[in-house]
């Protein structure tokens, strides 16, 4: 398991190149990365807080439920927390399992989880000002999914 | 105890986190006892359906006594991911 809360940038590429690559007992590797996002460009930049301890802590209990529930063979976690401008890789997931839909079912899992459960908080700086992102009730119904 | 304040709670209220000495049984009479002191507090805790609290660092329920607890924080839903 590889939980990583850093400020600084990660190559995704290389990151889910190393990832799980001595282990032979697995037929499946899914990872998502989520990106931040400009749809109105306007975005100048996403900063993101969180609660040092608590978001370690908080990820580590997601990731031991899905290692548990989807007997995975290796998962990891990076979460970036700082300032951080349109295109950079906020986060990424992987996950590595014997099958196919054990990997797609936990990296889905720890989506949902991570967006509701892990203590992050992004502001949006845009040229019209700055502004929380607010959660949405579809996050949490997510949740009731798993 | 300390409590800290995350995103726009820490926002309103102006610090991240402060030492409190409180006879408070439950989160819920922290904040009415927060709420009382200052404008500022009472801005922050006007919507507590808007907020959540982790007792150290765990998440927890309004209603959740203080006993033994070091640490209280106070913030709105997160949004990882």
């Amino acid at each position: 398991m590889i939980i990583r809360v850093q400020s600084d940038p990660f190559d995704v590429g290389a990151t889910l190149n190393s990832f799980a690559q001595d282990r032979r007992d697995i037929g499946a590797v899914v990872s998502f990365t989520g990106v931040v996002r400009d749809t109105q460009d306007d975005l100048h930049e996403m900063q993101i807080e969180h609660y040092p301890g608590m978001t370690e802590s908080a990820i580590k209990t997601i990731a031991q439920d899905a290692v548990s529930r989807w007997r995975l063979a290796d998962i990891l976690v990076i979460h970036r927390y700082g300032n951080l401008k349109p295109g950079a890789p906020i986060m990424m997931v992987a996950t590595a399992a014997a099958h196919r839909v054990a990997a797609f079912e936990a990296a889905d899992f720890m989506m949902d989880y991570l967006k509701s459960r892990a203590p992050f908080w992004k502001k949006e700086i845009t040229q019209a000002g700055a502004s929380w992102v607010a959660s949405k009730d579809a996050d949490e119904d997510a949740l009731k999914r798993w | 105890m300390n409590v800290m304040y995350f995103a726009w709670v820490r926002e309103r209220i102006g610090m991240p986190q402060e030492q409190i000495e409180t006879q408070a049984a439950t989160v819920a009479e922290l904040v009415a006892e927060l709420t009382a002191r200052e404008e500022r507090y009472a801005a922050a805790f006007a919507d507590i359906s808007a907020l959540r609290v982790a007792l150290d660092q765990e998440l927890a329920e309004f209603d959740a006594p203080l006993s033994g607890v070091q640490e209280v924080a106070f913030f709105p839903p997160m949004t990882g991911g």
